[in-house]
């Protein structure tokens, strides 16, 4: 377990060192590519849990399309470098409730409740994980999930049409 | 793990790396003595008997120019952009196998470093969809309009061809009920068991979306040089530049092999079953067979006009692999 | 040293490949730097625009169509995610989950044609 343990504390410790940096860098740019640092960290901590169908999947999906995504955003506006903004008043003491809130959870997980967290867990079966498990899986037990979220992902489609068709139109 | 695993990996990842540095070196012999040929001319002659010393003399005379970091430039990201652009490249072939299991020294050895994991189409496609980074970010942070406009288009294209590259993947996987490229290998022994003759459709998909990928001719609008000098690596010079290139030249390798592996049955080949050792050979035959369609087609075609090319990955390529995928799955269904 | 029965040893050799690739790739610039004359001056590092001098920022607004693309590739990148564990467990399935798999891929093809009637693939 000792192995496992090591890689898992110097993997957590990248994604927070990549999470803060992504958090204070001032140029943007630089944010998303922290970002995508911290996305590929935590799919290798998916590899670690036996799940590498999720992990690349992470990879793939975030790291690879969602933050293109940002990227061309950022560049699109022009605003790699931010200026020091001072932000919104109620920001501050917001933002720190709802940290105080997450963390007394946190607290409530971990120590609140015996037997929770702590007992170990069970043994993977076999083929645990596995893309033919996901399948059917998928097609099993989630088979409406599964169908809402193409209905779903058309409706983002159409979003994406209609709201940029509006904005070109202002900008002619 | 044991040390003979250990020197076993070692040897193995050296090989495959220094595979891949003389790989690219000699693809581009390979593509100017082609290209030369085909345009009447000689190519490369003078370093070496048939130019075979060419490409030591240039790797050479690259290290020893002057490298130059525009003052504009985001310095960082400017000297990390050819390491992120190159290391994927290195690193997609991981999950090919390269042949199949034989006994060296009394030794079972694998060829190939994760050829048997099961998810090792999902990695491929990781794996590229991160490779968009190296160049996007090249283009921006060289702080020059050709760079950034190339970068961009090329970023632009690659997301789009990428699609049509993953549904060509599903052909494959279907038909081998696997994403392991092992068992895609193995359902494709003999002539007539190669995937090409059941998808023919998937494999020009799959062959077209990846020189695009690749940012290769008729698909080499990125690097246009009438319009945009050079592209994204406009400003790079030096090994650096030799990077990007050899980036490029080692993703054309890569494309090949996968498609060697997924659609003409990989490593195997006659008498693979009585001598292991033929696989490896087998696979770099067919690899070099694509790797010369593909020179051969930069020699035959024109560029693509930009919006021609967004629409041809968009309205041609994509729709058709989407039907592929149906067709595939109908007749898996009727016929299986 | 390494090895939990859980990890798969081929990830451990892609982890172990990794670094290597790093390695190849890094060699080459340090060389480079040591090896390679350093007598830059002003005209040398400028940005390079066919010998005119750049004019304006470099970072300015772009193309909204790029924006486009890169949304719709998301819903389409997401959606060929989903067919992969669909295909590997095709030979296990009901014929009702496959025709739900083609239903899927059915309300995206819409989609697509969506798009493509509205012109936003048009470049232009």
């Amino acid at each position: 377990m000792t192995t496992d343990l090591i890689i898992f504390l110097g993997l957590g410790f990248v994604a927070l060192a990549t999470a803060i940096s992504m958090l204070a860098s001032r140029n943007a740019i630089y944010s998303a590519l922290f970002l995508v640092m911290n996305f590929i960290t935590v799919a290798v901590l998916y590899l670690l849990l036996n799940a590498a169908f999720i992990a690349l999947v992470q990879v793939t999906v975030y790291a690879g399309a969602i933050m293109v995504l940002f990227l061309f955003v950022i560049m699109l506006l022009g605003a790699e470098h931010v200026e020091a903004s001072p932000g919104l008043p109620w920001q501050g003491p917001v933002a720190v409730l709802l940290g105080l809130i997450l963390a007394g959870e946190f607290g409530l997980l971990l120590f609140g409740r015996e037997g929770t967290l702590a007992q170990d867990l069970q043994t993977a079966v076999e083929g645990f994980g596995s893309p033919a498990s996901v399948g059917l899986e998928l097609f099993r037990n989630y088979l409406i999930p599964f169908e809402i979220t193409s209905v779903l992902l058309l409706v983002a489609m159409v979003g994406a049409i209609v709201l940029t068709r509006r904005e070109r139109k202002e900008s002619r | 793990m044991d040390i003979p695993h250990l020197v076993e990996w070692t040897i193995e990842s050296i090989v495959i790396v220094v595979g891949l540095i003389a790989g690219f070196a000699y693809l581009t012999l390979f593509e100017r003595k082609i290209l030369a040929r085909i345009q009447v001319r000689i190519g490369p002659n003078r370093a070496g008997p048939w130019g075979l010393l060419q490409p030591v003399a240039d790797g050479i005379k690259l290290i020893f120019k002057e490298e130059l970091i525009p003052n504009r430039a985001d310095k960082l990201l400017f000297v990390l952009a050819p390491v992120i652009t190159v290391v994927p490249a290195l690193i997609v072939l991981a999950v090919v196998p390269l042949g199949p299991d034989m006994m060296i020294f009394g030794h079972n050895v694998t060829l190939g470093i994760a050829g048997d994991v099961n998810v090792g189409v999902l990695y491929i496609m990781a794996v590229s969809s991160i490779a968009v980074y190296g160049i996007a970010i090249a283009g921006w942070s060289s702080s020059n309009k050709y760079a950034l406009m190339g970068g961009l288009r090329a970023t632009a294209q690659m997301i789009s061809y990428e699609l049509a590259l993953g549904l060509a993947f599903v052909g494959p996987i279907l038909l081998a009920n696997s994403m392991n490229l092992m068992d895609i290998v193995n359902a494709q022994r003999g002539l007539l068991g190669w995937y090409i003759w059941l998808q023919p459709l998937g494999f020009i998909i799959f062959l077209l979306a990846g020189i695009a990928e690749v940012n290769r001719d008729p698909f080499d609008m990125p690097e246009a040089e009438q319009e945009l000098t050079a592209g994204y690596h406009a400003e790079y010079s030096g090994m650096k530049f030799a990077l990007m290139f050899m980036a490029e030249y080692d993703k054309m390798i890569a494309v090949s092999m996968i498609a060697a592996t997924l659609f003409l049955g990989g490593f195997w080949g006659p008498f693979v079953e009585q001598i292991p050792l033929l696989g490896p050979v087998y696979l770099l035959i067919k690899t070099i067979f694509l790797l010369f369609v593909m020179i051969w087609m930069r020699a035959t075609l024109v560029r693509f006009r930009y919006d021609r090319l967004m629409a041809f990955g968009w309205k041609v390529l994509l729709p058709l692999a989407l039907v592929n995928v149906v067709v595939t799955a109908v007749i898996v269904l009727v016929g299986g | 040293m390494f090895g939990e029965a859980h990890m798969h040893d081929q990830w451990i050799f892609v982890a172990f490949f990794l670094p290597i690739g790093f390695i190849a790739a890094a060699v080459p610039i340090i060389a480079a730097r040591i090896l390679g004359p350093r007598k830059p001056n002003p005209v040398k590092l400028s940005t390079y625009e066919c010998g005119v001098e750049t004019v304006g920022d470099t970072w300015v607004q772009f193309k909204v169509q790029y924006y486009v693309f890169a949304l719709i590739f998301v819903i389409f990148d997401v959606e060929a995610v989903f067919l992969f564990p669909w295909a590997v467990a095709y030979n296990q399935l009901q014929l009702y989950m496959v025709l739900e798999g083609v239903l899927f891929i059915l309300i995206l093809a819409a989609g697509l044609f969506y798009v493509w009637r509205k012109g936003a693939l048009e470049w232009s």
